[in-house]
């Protein structure tokens, strides 16, 4: 069956959306996520767009899901390396992902979880 | 305007979603649109198609190349024979919905294109038109 992979990366996990998001794999990455985050008690996800095309309602809505339910699990979700156009599309469609964080790069996204982490921890 | 039919495609599950985006793109791209046109024109399609999917009980969309003098452009038909949408002006509102979503697919499908038509008679279904301009 087709899968999306997650990483572990440190205490973070990455997940990297390659192709076309689909029902069936939006329902078996949410179930294979959040059993991750458990077993490896990650504080954070990080998830990578950057190969997604197009983001429209309803692959916005998944990640949103994704995202509180990540939160629910006390690892908090970074969304990284939007392309342009689909930034662009997104505001004009009126979708404004309000309550995922976004990062520009990997890199970035890390830097953020783990300053999150560091305010969370103190 | 002259119009050339491209393609028909079904829209019977979430998996010819993803067709029909692929197959916008391809057009999309054919026709010369800018990469911010061609994203704008293949979200409006994926939230069409869903719509049809998700509220017509499936359907079919005709993909056309459209000019209009020397200017080229894409149309997108929409059609399902689904309960049909009592009230349009409502539901092009943002925020509407009747099936959980978030109630941005017409609406939002509306603002990502250069024209947009919707018909529909409550028992009989709903056709929407999308035409994108290139340039």
């Amino acid at each position: 069956m087709e899968r999306i992979p997650i990483l572990k990366m440190g205490e973070f996990l990455l997940v990297t959306i390659q192709v076309d998001m689909h029902d069936r794999l939006v329902m078996t990455l949410q179930e294979d996520l959040t059993e991750r985050i458990v077993k490896s008690r990650a504080r954070g996800v990080l998830i990578d767009i950057s190969a997604l095309e197009i983001v429209d309602s309803f692959i916005g809505r998944m990640l949103a899901n994704i995202a509180g339910m990540a939160r629910l699990l006390d690892a908090e979700t970074v969304l990284v390396g939007m392309q342009p156009a689909v930034a662009i599309t997104l505001v004009e469609l009126g979708l404004s992902l309000n309550g995922i964080r976004t990062a520009l790069n990997v890199e970035r996204g890390m830097d953020l979880l783990r300053s999150s982490a560091d305010i969370g921890g103190q | 305007m002259v119009a050339d039919v491209e393609a028909k495609l079904d829209i019977k599950s979430s998996e010819d979603v993803v067709r029909v985006r692929q197959a916008v793109r391809a057009l999309a791209i054919r026709t010369g649109l800018t990469l911010v046109d061609q994203t704008k024109v293949v979200t409006a399609a994926s939230e069409l198609a869903r719509n049809a999917l998700d509220y017509g009980g499936g359907g079919v969309v005709t993909l056309e190349r459209v000019m209009n003098g020397s200017r080229p452009g894409i149309r997108l038909i929409f059609e399902d024979q689904g309960p049909g949408i009592p009230d349009i002006d409502l539901a092009l509102k943002d925020g509407y919905t009747t099936g959980g979503g978030l109630g941005l697919g017409l609406s939002g499908a509306k603002r990502l294109s250069s024209e947009f038509y919707i018909q529909s008679k409550p028992g009989e279904g709903t056709q929407v038109i999308i035409i994108r301009w290139k340039g």
